[in-house]
Order: C-alpha cells, then sequence, then structure tokens
C-alpha cells in the first residue's frame, strides 16, 4: 500500500524486519506473564500461543491459532515484536492475526493442519511470515510463497536437537550443493528440489537464502542454541525449552548469551553452569509416525 | 579456536585500511560490514569491552534496542562506549542504535548510552504492518535518500547541539552531533552507500 509517499508491506520491508532479529533468541511464551520474564531474560520477540508444543503433544486433540484476547494482552505487556502462530493453510486465521496487527505471522506445523495441500499465499497480505522448512527444496517453495523469513523445522516440543540438526544441514548442505552446479545443472537441480528456477539459480549464484535462516524445533540449552547457530543459523526459536524447565528466567538469558556468543566456548560453559532442569527430551525412536510435525506441510 | 577473520586480516598488515567497529551483541551486523568492506574500511565485529580498542569508528546496527542494551549492560559495553565517544570517539547509531543513542525514551525505562541530547519515541511509527519505505530529503544530500522504516523510532524533541538533517512531518529521523549520527532507518538494507560515505568522511573524517 502507498499512502503519503510511504510504502508499506514490501518485500523488503518484510524481509528486513527479520534481518532486525538475527542474532537473537524467539522465545514461546502462553501469558503476558511469561512475555516479561522472556523480554527480561533478553528475548529479541515472543511468540503467543495458547500452550506450548510439549503440551499440545500431551493434550492432543485440534490445536489452532490462539485466542486474540491472549495475543492482546502478551502485546500490551511488552515492547518487543509479538509473533503468532496460525494453522498451514488457514488464511483467515493469517487475516485474523493481521488484523491483531501481530508483527510476524508462523505458519506453523505444531498446529494441526488446515489444509492438506495448499500454504497460505503469503504476497497477498502486509505482515510477514515465517514458516518452517526441512530441507531447501522445502525452504523455496515458502519463500516462492512471499515468506519473509525460513526456521528449519526441527521436531518441537521434544527437548531433543537432532531434528533441528538434521534440517538445518539439509538445507545449509543444500545451498553449498548449488554452488558447484553449472547452468545447464541448475533446472535440473530445481526439478529435484522442486522449488522455483529463479529461486534456486539466486541461492546459487548469492550463496544464501534470500531471506533469514533461523532454527527450532527441540533446542533446550545454551549449547544446542550455540550449535545450530555454528551450522549456519541467523538465529534461535526456543519452544517449551524454557517454560517447560526448572528456572526459565535464568535459562532464557543463558540462551540468549550463548547465541550471541555462539562461537565461545568459555561463554557458552560460563552460562551453562547450575542451570537447573532442562525439560525432560523426548527420544526420536519413541515418537509414532503421527505424532511427528516436522511431515506437515510440504 | 579459529579466531576472526578480522582480527587476522589486522595481523596480516592491512593497517592502512581505517578499522570501523559494528557492534555485534544482536541484529543486522553483518550487512553494515559488508557495505564497509565495500566502501574499502576494515569492519570489526565488536563484541567485547578489548574489541574496540583502536577503532576509527563505531556503528550501533539495527535489532532489539532492549536486548542489545541488556548485552551492552552484562558486557561492560554501555560504560565501554560511553567512554570511547566522550573520548570524541565517532558513533552511529541505525534504528535500534538510534533509540540507545538517546537520552531519554517516553516509554518505560531501558539501558540508554545517552550520547544525544534527545527524546526517543520506540516503534513511533507503529507495529511491523506499518513499517514502510519512504524517499526523504536529507540536510547536504542532493538526491532523495530511499529510507526503509522498520518498527522505527523518532525524536521526538531535541536539545541543543544536535542537528536535525530530516524529519518525516514534526518526527525528527535523522540527526547529527559533532561525533555522532543518528538515522531512524536502515541504509544498510539498500544499495545506497550515502549514509555510510557521509559517517566515514562527516563524522569519522576518513
Amino acid at each position: 500500500m502507498a499512502e503519503n509517499g510511504q510504502h508499506t508491506g514490501t518485500f523488503r520491508v518484510k524481509s528486513g524486519m527479520a534481518q532486525m532479529l538475527k542474532g537473537g533468541v524467539i522465545m514461546d511464551v502462553v501469558n503476558a506473564e511469561q512475555a516479561r520474564i522472556a523480554e527480561e531474560a533478553g528475548a529479541v520477540a515472543v511468540m503467543a500461543l495458547e500452550r506450548v508444543p510439549a503440551d499440545i503433544r500431551a493434550d492432543g486433540g485440534v490445536a489452532r491459532m490462539s485466542d486474540p484476547e491472549m495475543i492482546s494482552e502478551i502485546q500490551a505487556a511488552v515492547s518487543i515484536p509479538v509473533m503468532a502462530k496460525a494453522r498451514i493453510g488457514h488464511f483467515v486465521e493469517a487475516q485474523v492475526l493481521e488484523a491483531l496487527e501481530v508483527d510476524y505471522i508462523d505458519e506453523s506445523e505444531v498446529l494441526t493442519p488446515a489444509d492438506e495441500a495448499h500454504h497460505i499465499d503469503k504476497a497477498a497480505f502486509e505482515v510477514p511470515f515465517v514458516c518452517g522448512a526441512t530441507n531447501l527444496g522445502e525452504a523455496l517453495r515458502r519463500i516462492g510463497e512471499g515468506a519473509a523469513m525460513i526456521r528449519s523445522k526441527g521436531e518441537a516440543g521434544t527437548g531433543n536437537v537432532v531434528e533441528a540438526v538434521r534440517h538445518m544441514r539439509a538445507i545449509v548442505g543444500g545451498i553449498r550443493r548449488l554452488g558447484v552446479l553449472d547452468d545447464e545443472e541448475l533446472m535440473t537441480e530445481a526439478k529435484n528440489l522442486q522449488a522455483p528456477y529463479e529461486l534456486v539459480r539466486w541461492v546459487a549464484e548469492n550463496g544464501r537464502l534470500p531471506v533469514v535462516l533461523f532454527t527450532a524445533g527441540g533446542i533446550a540449552t545454551p549449547a544446542d542454541a550455540a550449535l545450530m547457530m555454528q551450522l549456519g543459523a541467523d538465529g534461535v526459536f526456543v519452544g517449551s525449552g524454557i517454560f517447560k524447565s526448572g528456572d526459565p528466567a535464568r535459562r532464557g538469558q543463558a540462551i540468549v548469551k550463548a547465541t550471541t556468543h555462539f562461537k565461545d566456548a568459555k561463554v557458552i560453559a560460563d552460562v551453562s553452569r547450575g542451570l537447573g532442569e532442562a525439560m525432560v527430551g523426548r527420544e526420536m525412536g519413541d515418537l509414532k509416525e503421527e505424532e511427528r510435525l516436522a511431515t506437515r506441510g510440504w | 579456536m579459529a579466531g576472526n577473520g578480522e582480527t587476522n586480516g589486522a595481523a596480516r598488515g592491512e593497517a592502512d585500511s581505517a578499522r570501523i567497529g559494528v557492534l555485534a551483541l544482536q541484529g543486522d551486523f553483518k550487512e553494515h560490514a559488508e557495505i564497509l568492506k565495500k566502501l574499502g574500511v576494515e569492519p570489526v565485529e565488536v563484541r567485547t569491552l578489548e574489541d574496540l580498542t583502536g577503532l576509527a569508528g563505531l556503528i550501533v546496527p539495527g535489532g532489539e534496542s532492549t536486548t542489545i542494551g541488556k548485552m551492552m549492560v552484562s558486557s561492560g559495553l554501555l560504560d565501554g562506549v560511553r567512554s570511547f565517544f566522550y573520548k570524541g570517539g565517532p558513533v552511529w547509531g541505525t534504528c535500534a542504535g538510534m533509540v540507545l543513542a538517546a537520552s531519554a525514551t517516553t516509554g518505560e525505562r531501558q539501558p540508554l548510552l545517552g550520547l544525544m541530547n534527545a527524546l526517543v519515541e520506540r516503534n513511533g511509527f507503529g507495529r511491523q504492518v506499518h513499517s514502510f519505505e519512504a524517499d526523504i530529503d536529507v540536510e547536504g544530500f542532493e538526491e532523495p535518500f530511499t529510507g526503509v522504516f522498520i518498527r522505527a523510532p523518532f525524536f521526538e524533541d531535541v536539545g541543543p547541539g544536535v542537528e536535525v538533517l530530516s524529519r518525516i512531518e514534526d518526527r525528527v529521523v535523522a540527526a547529527r552531533g559533532e561525533n555522532i549520527l543518528v538515522t531512524a532507518f536502515h541504509p544498510e538494507l539498500t544499495d545506497d552507500v550515502r549514509f555510510h560515505e557521509y559517517f566515514l568522511r562527516e563524522v569519522c573524517g576518513l
């Protein structure tokens, strides 16, 4: 939209917002009290949702967009950006979140998908979107739909970093591979990746995604966060890992510091001392196929 | 442990090019560093007090001002950057950096550097859906500059010693003092290097 020469909702404004979050930690919160603790711990943004993924897993049933009342309370409680989740393909939930003026929408596999075949047409919105991806092709399809930020999916609510590592390596490795292909090979690779050719070409030329790449799904400790940063993440989403732990305020601060000083093992050691109980983790082999969230979306 | 590239570069004897620090606690510091490289100066990522040594200038980038402020307190960089500035060190704050440079905010208390006599309104233009791009006139620039405003702040009021470089209506979006420059928008998100050149030439005297 253009008003008084001011253009809102441009892709540069949407992706630029994510650039301002780089090197930071975005924390899941379920009420205003937790949002204040997160802000105090140094979070760059909060994700407002009714239940953290670990509880969604435990409770079962259909997980939907949060109550607008709760989102508004969180917006009133903090000055940092507030994000919220819409179900995959549920563009009306996204319209509602845009009307609430959330700062970013996460079209998220953590909620129960509303459409098994289609994701939201994200380019049609003024508010920017972040989407999950398990590999490079999936990341580029979401960007093709207008996502202005990508996060590796991981396996939310498990406290187990193994899937986040797998997905980050798949995305970063995929980017590296494109760099050595010649022009003829790029079209074939676009076919293999099932990704838009122009985006494949852009990534091959620039050696990175055209948007910021965060990590998510299973990060529970400062060392987990630093691991993901060293693997190539621009920043970290922590869901259940903070408020399902023994001392959320301290753990939050520790993960924030480890994310900034991710190459400095002494700092990571220091902030990891006596943090108390991490959230209880789950082994991937114990998850039934239908319990896996990362396979939602395509 | 792998050292950072900048330090190694200096050790290899690139002492001729000026070293400009970019505060690298959080935010879009890499974007600033890329432009500095294009302009032939050596960017230095600043995470600790020691990193401030020998800098010809310092950029405080865009990011979350509350996060950056808290980390500046815990790392000692809040006092470190103040002392760098009061000894004459040139500083440029973009967006979050402009908030941190102010002496007071209209909202809740948060750690500030207080380098400039100004009252800042954080997120003054509103939430992200109101973020925008606009061509703005800047004092001393012949052509307009495309400002990218992201949950941007503005100065509601400025005191003596602050020269206003640009306004949107009555809102101050770019200003300078003797050794400080602030912009509410993000020149580092554009291909237009005029503000980086301005900082190096007019504020750092390079």
